[in-house]
């Protein structure tokens, strides 16, 4: 299997200092009196590329929710930084997502507006940059994530994956601090996965950017992962957090192993013989 | 091919050569055995009728029985519906005790079954609604319905706060947008308010002439469409008009956008959706709406003299000098100053449902319906309202 070896040299630098950026503590999510997952503690540290795992319906993109500001929890707390971020005022908390660029599932990309007026809103709406400056930026994004000359078409002409890639490059218009990432690899080709996970990389050593990443495409997690929390849909909590190669190495919760080497054990009982 | 005889073809190809339908043939070797031997094709379109009721009615009507064998060896071919009568006799047998044996069962079928037994069933994802006592069902249709009204408010207000910020001139919104929505409500919808304003002007001419004949007043047909038109049907029709072209179209814009998390993504980029979104497209309804409604004013009028001239021996002239006298400006400005409101209510039940919209496809369907209907009933009583008031004034 490549990845076990890319991991190797995929390893996060050591030297770089690990001070908190996110934390969550006691986290409790709910829809009503449902419950999703409660008791989350995790920290994610500069620079860290955090992935956040668990089978479906575990509720990933629900955590992801609550650390943009989207949904709020039913109990506990979302510090950045050490700002509380549920009991900040609004204006904090725009401020605050101001510094976070958001990769949705679908690319979500505004469809009445072009690529170009899609990288560029955020631009304009947030920097005193002349139009040509922006001009230059959108189309130096858009070439980041391999959609140069596409400035001029509209989210519907284009497909999926090159969709995602577009919702890429208008999620780093203003360089944020914070990249977060819902299924960044689902619709993509194996090929394309593989370059969205290099730019993910590339973007973290070379810009300091934390990453956070909803996924559960193991080859995305060990190729790219350096801290991880696991949630677990059944018992509707975390069951394991840390390097997820740590995490393969030692774990001896099941579950977590299960999904880890992708269900290797119930396969062998599935099919006897 | 001679029948029955398929050495290479796979048997599933051979279905209808070999036409033996599924089968199932019963034995009691002894009083507390029931024996059940199985033959034939078992595929979902043959003609064996809901074989596991037959059995398991015979061992309803058998309590003795305590041992089923199932043979299987005579099976020719099979599908999901022998996976479903094994799973089913399989559960049965658990429940009422009885020992189930099944002899040459195919190996693809035990292996889908345990396929189907890997994963326990989730207990509680059954998520269906028990019935509810009857003054449940009022309390929570109520608690529902002062939910809705608070959400009504809460966008009320916040599409307020938002004008503020406009005047102020801190809202943002891309002014193309403007005037494609401005494109959208006025010119585009022009042929339809046409068409009915015309139709609606002839149906009252007629209606009042039938009437007006009566006492040899046919020249007050004029007066009659140009009140009507100007007070009432102009601002009306427009606004009905504008519910099902624009309302359901900008719930179903929204929801849309709420389904592809283009709104979250608005959100988090800090841009207020109510600002970038809806105000726009109030605006741009709130400007085309009054000159709608005197554009379909003319047209009504237009229509009235279509009948008074043409049938019932007014002139043109006569016509138009009996609208210019009754007509004044207070009639026309009613009218004009109710289409404002329409539009306002139009639009903002438009936006606010496709905003509160689900993220399904039906979801949006609904969103769509729920905007035209809370548009019309808005302007219903909103006319009713003003016919009061007006009253009241002296108006």
């Amino acid at each position: 299997m490549h990845w076990v070896f890319e991991t190797e040299m995929n390893k996060p630098n050591s030297k770089v200092k690990k001070t908190p950026h996110i934390i969550v503590s006691d986290l409790t999510m709910a829809y009503g009196d449902f419950v999703i997952q409660r008791d989350l503690n995790f920290t994610v540290n500069h620079n860290d590329i955090f992935i956040i795992m668990g089978g479906s319906g575990c509720g990933k993109s629900t955590l992801l929710r609550h650390l943009i500001g989207l949904k709020s929890p039913a109990k506990g707390q979302v510090y950045y930084g050490d700002i509380n971020f549920w009991d900040a005022e609004p204006a904090e908390r725009s401020r605050i997502m101001r510094k976070c660029g958001i990769l949705y599932q679908k690319g979500a990309l505004w469809s009445s507006m072009t690529l170009a007026e899609n990288v560029a809103l955020p631009l304009e709406e947030y920097t005193d940059l002349s139009d040509p400056a922006i001009k230059e930026i959108v189309s130096l994004k858009l070439a980041l994530v391999g959609l140069a000359g596409y400035e001029e078409f509209y989210p519907s002409e284009i497909s999926g994956g090159m969709q995602k890639r577009a919702g890429l490059a208008r999620a780093m218009a203003l360089d944020p601090e914070i990249l977060f990432f819902d299924e960044p690899s689902a619709g993509l080709d194996p090929v394309s996965a593989r370059r969205l996970d290099d730019l993910i990389l590339e973007l973290r050593d070379s810009l300091g950017t934390t990453v956070v990443v909803v996924t559960h495409e193991l080859a995305s997690i060990f190729a790219i992962g350096s801290n991880s929390v696991f949630l677990d849909a059944e018992s509707r909590t975390m069951i394991a957090q840390g390097d997820p190669h740590l995490m393969l190495a030692e774990t001896v919760d099941p579950k977590v192993k299960e999904f880890l080497t992708r269900g290797k054990t119930v396969s062998a009982e599935t099919f006897p013989g | 091919m001679p029948h029955g005889v398929c050495p290479v073809i796979p048997a599933q190809w051979c279905r209808k050569e070999m036409q033996v339908h599924g089968k199932i043939d019963f034995s009691h070797p002894s009083p507390d055995i029931m024996h059940a031997v199985i033959s034939g094709a078992w595929q979902m379109d043959s003609k064996l009728l809901s074989p596991a009721a037959t059995l398991l009615s015979r061992l309803e009507s058998n309590p003795r029985i305590k041992r089923l064998i199932l043979d299987a060896n005579g099976l020719a071919g099979w599908d999901t519906s022998f996976l479903t009568f094994i799973r089913t006799i399989t559960k049965e047998c658990r429940k009422r005790d009885v020992g189930l044996e099944i002899k040459g069962l195919p190996e693809g079928v035990s292996r889908l079954l345990h396929l189907a037994s890997v994963v326990p069933e989730q207990k509680d994802s059954h998520q269906k609604k028990k019935r509810q006592p009857f003054i449940y069902v009022v309390g929570e249709n109520a608690v529902l319905f002062a939910t809705a009204t608070v959400q009504m408010i809460d966008f009320i207000g916040e599409a307020t706060l938002s004008c503020w910020n406009f005047l102020l001139g801190k809202a943002r919104f891309r002014r193309i947008d403007l005037l494609l929505f401005i494109e959208e409500c006025g010119a585009e919808s022009l042929p339809i308010v046409t068409l009915i304003s015309v139709l609606v002007g002839l149906i009252l001419a007629f209606v009042g002439a039938v009437q007006l004949k009566l006492f040899g007043a046919q020249i007050y047909v004029a007066n009659l469409v140009a009140i009507a038109m100007a007070r009432e049907m102009g601002a009306l029709m427009t606004g009905i008009i504008m519910s099902g072209r624009i309302g359901a179209a900008y719930a179903a814009q929204l929801g849309t956008m709420q389904v592809n998390e283009e709104i979250d993504a608005l959100k988090t980029m800090g841009i207020s959706p109510m600002e970038f979104l809806v105000l726009p497209r109030l605006f741009a309804m709130m400007l085309m709406m009054p000159l709608l409604t005197l554009y379909s004013d003319l047209l009504g009028i237009m229509g009235g003299a279509i009948v008074g001239v043409g049938m019932m021996d007014i002139t043109v002239v006569q016509y138009l000098t009996q609208t210019q006298a009754t007509l004044d400006l207070t009639n026309i400005s009613l009218g004009i100053a109710k289409a404002g409101i329409y539009a306002i209510i139009i639009a903002l039940s438009g936006c606010m449902r496709g905003m509160q919209s689900g993220r399904s496809a039906a979801a949006v369907g609904e969103a769509t319906t729920s905007a035209v209907v809370t548009a019309i009933v808005g302007i219903i009583v909103t006319d009713g309202i003003f016919a009061v008031l007006c009253d009241a004034l002296g108006i």
